[in-house]
């Protein structure tokens, strides 16, 4: 019977592209579970900035991350490659919290280098990837902005490790960050999403930072130079 | 903005300092900060992004509303009988079909064009899915046989004339998920489909259908549990095909002693809940 034929073939036919497309998702984690190792490492160097010693070898702890941010840029191009063109959001969600995770490293060097925060370009430029979907695999702006999020939360840690340390102007440089982070975020119209629930959390980190700002107020210990 | 008035207070604070205090009442936007005019840039983009999302919602719903009239006009359809008004109404659902190609999915396509088209499937994929289960269903009636998810494609290349005066091809790509999907929705219209033609006299459809549908089956339990959305839709589907497997027993066996017109009742009850839980 010919209706049933050609239902077979469809059918068929179609579970050749089911196929195909669960090797490469199979590909894709493989390469995904690369970067992620990678990732661990650079927060594992990143850590040593909490540790009493730590404020002290800022620039040497930027410098190994950097080096292993290298290896990050090779793995991205790996994974890159395997992905069809305009099909980056099909399989975006494997890849978007390595993404992010990345994203705040960066964001997390550049602020211990320069104290500023970081922009796109400079985190596509560090991750390996492009700033705009036209130009191939980039980073979204909802990651990137995940990625300042999480770095928000670092660096209330940070002013609390930092004080520890017996280094009082941090917290106030820290403080005076978040706080204009805090005023940029407000002009973004969020939709009720994960960045939206993400940005939420950013008033405690706020409010922490400055808690720990007033601390030393109270007791003098703010460096002089801001009186 | 308000917050640009707000700057010019008297008090000659350090700009460091204003921020950290009054970020609990209220915003105040320092233009000049390099933070800010970062965020500036994706105010914009941010926007836009999800007013276009909103638009391709809106675009989807409206699609999965003239779908639905579509599929309930098609409804209407005796298969198999030579009922009067068979052709008028597949003619009907053919012109409704070409609106929503030429109105809706053209908007849409409109929409997509140069951007990645699966950042927005799940704005578009609820409409996109109704549409394939509405097409699919007139194609059935009027060939008796499965549309082709090129067939569905074909319908969905738009050329436009742009400023140019250059025609631009514009396509509303279809993925084969989305065609499964929309497939497997269209197995509950068939079942109904069934249902219908038995009450109808027709004692023939409900056997083909019944082949139809356990091909369709086996090949959805072939792909496995490659696609979540698909497991969601199989137990309605089994469902689905438990019924007329059912009704072609029932019709078997008692075919002869139900009196013709006693048909539609007998088979009708079976499958009034199925019917209340698919128009929502």
């Amino acid at each position: 019977m010919d209706v049933s034929d050609t239902l077979t073939a469809t059918f068929t036919e179609l579970q050749g592209y089911l196929q195909a497309e669960q090797q490469l998702r199979e590909d894709i984690r493989f390469a995904v579970r690369d970067i992620e190792q990678t990732t661990r490492e650079i927060q594992k160097v990143l850590q040593a900035i909490h540790q009493p010693q730590g404020l002290t070898k800022i620039a040497l702890v930027c410098e190994n991350s950097r080096k292993l941010f290298k290896d990050v840029q090779d793995q991205i191009k790996i994974l890159s490659d395997k992905i069809p063109a305009n099909q980056y959001y099909k399989y975006h969600d494997h890849w978007k919290f390595a993404i992010q995770r990345l994203a705040f490293l960066a964001a997390l060097v550049i602020f211990l280098e320069t104290e500023q925060l970081i922009d796109r370009q400079t985190a596509a430029d560090i991750i390996g990837v492009k700033v705009s979907k036209e130009d191939g695999f980039h980073v979204d702006l909802d990651d990137y902005l995940m990625g300042l999020l999480q770095l928000a939360s670092e660096l209330s840690r940070l002013a609390v490790n930092a004080v520890i340390a017996g280094d009082y102007a941090r917290p106030l440089q820290i403080s005076s960050f978040l706080g204009e982070l805090e005023s940029g975020f407000r002009l973004l119209n969020l939709k009720n999403d994960a960045l939206r629930k993400r940005f939420d959390a950013l008033k405690y980190d706020v409010k922490k930072v400055e808690e720990v700002v007033y601390d030393l107020s109270i007791r003098g210990l703010k460096p002089s130079t801001e009186t | 903005m308000a917050g640009v008035n707000k700057e010019k207070r008297p008090e000659g604070r350090t700009k460091q300092f204003k921020k950290v205090n009054d970020n609990k009442n209220k915003v105040v936007v320092d233009e000049n900060s390099a933070i800010i005019k970062i965020f500036r840039g994706f105010q914009g983009e941010l926007d836009a992004k999800h007013d276009k999302h909103e638009r391709l919602v809106k675009i989807s719903r409206d699609v999965t509303i003239d779908s639905k009239r579509t599929i309930f006009l098609l409804h209407r359809h005796r298969d198999g009988s030579d009922r009067e008004g068979n052709d008028e109404i597949l003619n009907d659902a053919k012109d409704k079909i070409k609106e929503i190609q030429n109105i809706r999915f053209l908007a849409m396509a409109e929409e997509l064009e140069g951007e990645d088209p699966y950042q927005f499937m799940r704005a578009i994929s609820p409409g996109m899915q109704e549409y394939i289960e509405a097409i699919s269903f007139y194609y059935y009636l009027k060939h008796g046989q499965l549309i082709s998810l090129n067939e569905i494609q074909k319908d969905l290349v738009f050329s436009k004339t742009g400023e140019d005066e250059q025609n631009k091809i514009l396509t509303l790509n279809v993925p084969p998920i989305e065609y499964l999907l929309g497939l497997a929705d269209l197995t509950g219209e068939l079942m109904r489909l069934t249902i219908n033609s038995v009450g109808a006299g027709n004692l023939e459809t409900p056997y083909k259908i019944c082949e139809f549908l356990q091909i369709v089956y086996d090949a959805f339990n072939s792909y496995g549990n490659t696609l979540k959305d698909l497991n969601r839709k199989m137990g309605t589907l089994r469902q689905s095909l438990r019924k007329v497997e059912n009704a072609c027993y029932t019709l078997h066996v008692r075919g002869s002693e139900i009196p013709k017109h006693m048909f539609a009742d007998v088979f009708m009850t079976s499958g009034d809940d199925k019917y209340a839980e698919d128009v929502e």
